[in-house]
């Protein structure tokens, strides 16, 4: 087995003689000096050791509005990403995740999970083929130990490119637009979790047909050195069509509507799970199409096809807040409801109808200004989990916790059509 | 010669002696303790060697301080507070430097600089570790039972003890053995490839103890040291404002407020035995204190061995206590300073300087360290861990000064020919210079010094070859066999005794926990 120094890390030795201070500041994205310029209300926060923007504008709503009316732009650099390569990459990779990675083509990006040997994730991203033996996983956790403990006796190269490839996401409506005038080029053949490459002002970039929005959106790999003209054409180009700079907290938002879950929020990764229970198995997370369960081996496999065989025990819903419940419980208090204003990322429980004893909890939600509905995500006991089923939910009403009427959905909330068309 | 009468006698005011007469006094016994020196605090206390310099002379960070006795005895309203230290810096030969600061991205992003495997590796390691700490940390506040016993409390006692073992999944029940069991060179190995990441970790695998890196059962004080963490703030070392002395006063105003009489000044020469009951004891200028409970907080080699008379003890306990191991390895150095020391890895002055730096260069470096101790010398190049109180608490050193603290690894009390000012004078040199490689300001900013052999540390504070913990924490006496088999729950064998000192379960270092359980257990034996 190869494992490479990846070459972020002579660049950052390059950046930092031996002998300087250390830099105590978290690290800029391959866009700050552009992101920088936009930020109105200084409104940072830290994603992976690196500096990103909660929302440019002093309040999101702006910047959510345009992931489902015009284009939102993102810096999602700190990302990590990996490269596998060689020809035994389908095969580390296939004994890592749930997806069959040998039956991808080049030129198509499966979103997966991973699991540990007890079959519970340890993390979730996607893996996209580019070209017969190299591959580029995606991670919201470090994965460069693990991938190379995986890699025992295979002939694979891994290279920790987080640092050395920026990334942008570009969702909404006009997103297809905006690429084309920018790659000047058609995107039409480029369906849905599949890639192409191109080149925009002359950066050699790959793009992806994915996102976090659940929307019609593209994620744009590149070069971390040349990543600023990619930056600037895409603002030149899309200015007529609405682009606009988006930060997390609307990102935050357009993900619960689309029901896509966050680690560490939705889900511990069983890496970091201190208690047996903090753990979740895809099976527990609703993510049963994600897992390859004919593959021949894979880590936790096992456990899974038990689980499968038995039913998993819980399950990953939406959770819609009844609105004429929440009406009336603030009525009583002679308030109109109040209402989020930023998606929320704590445990909030969920009940049985009729007062009954506690089935689930919900770990992120928000009021959705599109769909005028109150939605959560939630883990709820197994025989709760069927669409339609009536539960309540905790709602804290002026200082007093009651219980408000909730309905089990099917996810995602919103699913417009041009997100596959 | 006068006589005193009280409720329990109390010989020792460090902390525990401390932490033990405040807990009896709150249980409304009239008790006393008796302090050798002119201070209270023992081996934790802050001296104005120099004027306007404060030295923790001679434990200098805590972190292991039980929560629950500063809860008990209201410590901060009594003006105990321990402030972060934030980093520690292991500046390298080649000019380079790892360091671990109280941000986690920092720390990744730093151990990444070095081995992107050990950035990963780093966060599951602290994981293990927070599992394994969490899976001991009852036996902290649990009297160990005495395995032999067939009393239905010590059978219970054995059965929840096997139960928390029992308890662990499969694989950290490995874990657990293996940290037991390895040196903690060998199970870092298996961790990290980063020789200098594992080189200052494994130096506090070997802090107090007379072993190498490479020394079996060096793993387990790795988690010893990282007992602290799991306890509400996840912050390994504190520093109390006003030095480690300011936790000994703090604890001794708690046990005046209850009720308890100190005695600064007052050595005890002798416990007085009667009919094979421990009743007193009789102080070097004839004095006596009488009581049916007496408890040291001494180490076990002087208090059963120097104050009672051999007759008065059964002959395979003294020969127990003979055995026990209480090497001391450890000397002190204690600086004033015209400035800050100027690191040639991290130039000018900076956050580093509010944190540790630990001297451990190479895993070669602190086993060689390690060799010359072992061959009855001190170390030539030792292994060192330095901190600046005066860049936490101000109050430490005048305006613009500063004290350093620095912790020294190996000074062997059985060095060849004994210990002499002449080889006090050359080990300072020793650990000026090799302070003076990475620091080249360092020599010449010294305004005083102050260096402590283990020879110093016994004559100072007691504590028998200067021995830290007063005993090694080693496998072999710790739990229910320190520090003698079937003598582990804070009795002796003569009614009356009690031991409350770091001797006795869990261990040694700024802990409290001795005092305090051993005061639980005299309560449960005396009627309220
Ligand atoms: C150099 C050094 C550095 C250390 N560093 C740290 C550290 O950074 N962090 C940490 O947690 N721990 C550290 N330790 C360990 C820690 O300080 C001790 O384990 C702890 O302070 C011991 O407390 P104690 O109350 O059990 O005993 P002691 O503090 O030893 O108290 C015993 C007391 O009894 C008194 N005495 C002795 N003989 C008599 C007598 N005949 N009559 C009356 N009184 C008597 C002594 O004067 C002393 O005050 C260090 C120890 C040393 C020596």
């Amino acid at each position: 087995m190869l494992i490479a120094r990846s070459s972020s890390v002579s660049h950052i030795m390059a950046h930092r003689s031996k002998s300087d201070m250390p830099n105590h500041r978290l690290k800029p994205t391959p866009f700050h000096d552009r992101t920088a310029r936009l930020m109105l209300g200084q409104s940072w926060r830290r994603w992976a050791g690196f500096t990103v923007a909660s929302s440019y504008d002093l309040s999101h709503e702006r910047e959510y509005y345009a992931i489902r009316n015009s284009a939102a732009l993102f810096d999602v650099s700190p990302l990590y990403k990996y490269h596998v390569t060689g020809r035994d990459a389908a095969r580390l990779l296939d004994r890592v995740v749930t997806r069959d990675v040998a039956r991808a083509k080049v030129g198509q990006v499966l979103y997966t999970t991973w699991c540990d040997g007890d079959g519970k994730v340890i993390d979730d991203g996607t893996v996209s083929r580019l070209d017969d033996t190299t591959y580029r996983l995606t991670a919201a956790d470090p994965n460069y130990r693990w991938l190379g403990d995986n890699a025992r006796q295979l002939d694979v190269h891994i290279e920790d490119v987080s640092e050395r490839i920026a990334a942008l996401a570009l969702q909404g409506p006009t997103s297809r637009t905006i690429l084309e005038l920018a790659t000047e080029s058609s995107l039409e053949a480029l369906k849905y979790f599949r890639l192409v490459n191109t080149s925009i002002r002359g950066t050699p970039v790959t793009i992806t047909r994915t996102g976090y929005t659940g929307d019609l959106g593209y994620e744009i790999w590149m070069d971390a050195a040349l990543a600023i003209p990619v930056w600037d054409r895409l603002i030149e180009c899309g200015t007529s069509y609405g682009i606009t700079p988006a930060g997390m907290l609307a990102l935050d938002m357009a993900r619960v509507e689309a029901g896509l879950l966050l680690i560490e929020v939705d889900y511990y990764s069983s890496r970091h799970a201190l208690i047996e229970q903090q753990k979740s198995s895809p099976l527990e997370l609703s993510l049963d199409w994600t897992l390859s369960l004919d593959k021949p081996q894979f880590n936790g496999r096992t456990a899974i096809r038990a689980e499968h065989a038995r039913g998993a025990a819980w399950k990953f819903v939406g959770v819609e807040v009844d609105w004429t419940s929440l009406q009336s419980l603030y009525a009583n208090v002679g308030l109109a409801p109040r209402l989020p204003t930023q998606a929320w990322r704590t445990s909030v429980p969920l009940y049985q109808a009729a007062g009954g004893r506690q089935i689930g909890y919900a770990t992120s939600g928000t009021w959705s200004p599109l769909l005028k509905r109150y939605l959560t995500l939630a883990h709820v006991e197994a025989k709760y989990s069927a669409p339609g089923t009536t539960l309540e939910i905790e709602m804290t009403v002026e200082h007093r916790r009651k219980r408000a009427l909730a309905t089990v959905n099917a996810l995602p909330f919103y699913n417009p059509a041009r997100k596959r068309a | 010669m006068t006589s005193h009468r009280y409720d329990a006698i109390v010989i020792g005011g460090g902390h525990n002696g401390l932490v033990n007469a405040a807990y009896l006094a709150r249980a409304g016994k009239k008790v006393v303790v008796l302090e050798r020196r002119h201070l209270v605090g023992g081996a934790a206390v802050t001296e104005e060697i120099y004027p306007g310099f404060k030295y923790s002379v001679f434990s200098y960070v805590v972190s292991l301080l039980r929560p629950e006795i500063i809860r008990d005895l209201d410590l901060p309203r009594h003006g105990l507070e321990i402030l972060p230290l934030e980093s520690t810096v292991t500046p390298m030969f080649d000019g380079n430097y790892i360091a671990g600061w109280a941000d986690h991205d920092l720390t990744r992003r730093e151990i990444y600089r070095h081995s992107p495997r050990d950035a990963d590796a780093y966060d599951e390691y602290g994981h293990m570790m927070h599992h394994m700490a969490m899976a001991v940390k009852p036996i902290l506040a649990m009297v160990p039972p005495d395995p032999t016993s067939l009393a239905p409390s010590d059978l219970k006692g054995m059965l929840s003890f096997a139960g928390l073992f029992r308890s662990l999944p499969t694989r950290q029940f490995h874990q657990l053995y293996k940290l037991m069991t390895m040196s903690a060179g060998d199970y870092l190995d298996e961790w990290f490839e980063t020789d200098v990441l594992k080189a200052t970790k494994s130096a506090s695998g070997i802090i107090g103890t007379f072993m190498g890196p490479r020394t079996p059962g060096s793993a387990y004080v790795l988690l010893h040291h990282y007992m602290g963490e799991i306890d509400g703030a996840f912050r390994a070392w504190g520093f109390a404002k006003g030095g480690t002395g300011a936790i000994s006063k703090a604890i001794a105003s708690a046990a005046r407020e209850a009720g308890a009489e100190i005695r600064l000044n007052a050595s005890v020469a002798q416990v007085i035995v009667k009919n094979g009951r421990a009743t007193g004891v009789a102080m070097a200028n004839g004095d006596e204190f009488h009581a049916p409970v007496v408890v040291t907080s001494l180490d076990p080699k002087r208090s059963f061995l120097q104050l009672i008379e051999r007759k008065e003890l059964p002959a395979e306990f003294v020969r127990d206590i003979e055995r026990y191991k209480i090497r001391g390895s450890s000397g002190k150095v204690n600086l004033s300073l015209s400035e800050l020391p100027e690191f040639t890895c991290m130039p000018g002055n900076g956050p580093h300087h509010r944190g540790a730096f630990s001297i451990s260069p190479t895993m070669e470096y602190v086993e060689n360290a390690y060799d010359d101790a072992k061959y009855g010398d001190f170390s030539k190049k030792p292994y060192m861990d330095i901190v600046i109180p005066s860049m936490i608490d101000p109050g430490m050193a005048p305006p613009g000064k500063h004290v350093m603290s620095i912790f020294v690894q190996y000074a062997p009390s059985n060095i060849t020919g004994g210990w002499n000012d002449e080889k006090r004078e050359a080990f300072g040199d020793a650990v000026i210079d090799a302070v003076t490689r990475f620091a080249p300001n360092f020599r010449a900013s010294i305004l005083h010094r102050q260096v402590l052999t283990p020879a110093d540390i016994e004559s100072i504070t007691g504590l028998t070859d200067g021995n830290i913990f007063q005993g090694e924490l080693a496998l072999h006496q710790l739990f229910f066999l320190r520090p003698a088999p079937g003598w582990a729950r804070f009795r002796a064998p003569l009614k009356g005794l009690y031991q409350c000192g770091s001797a006795t379960h869990p261990g040694g270092g700024i802990m409290g926990a001795g005092g305090r359980l051993a005061a639980l257990e005299i309560l449960k034996d005396v009627p309220r």
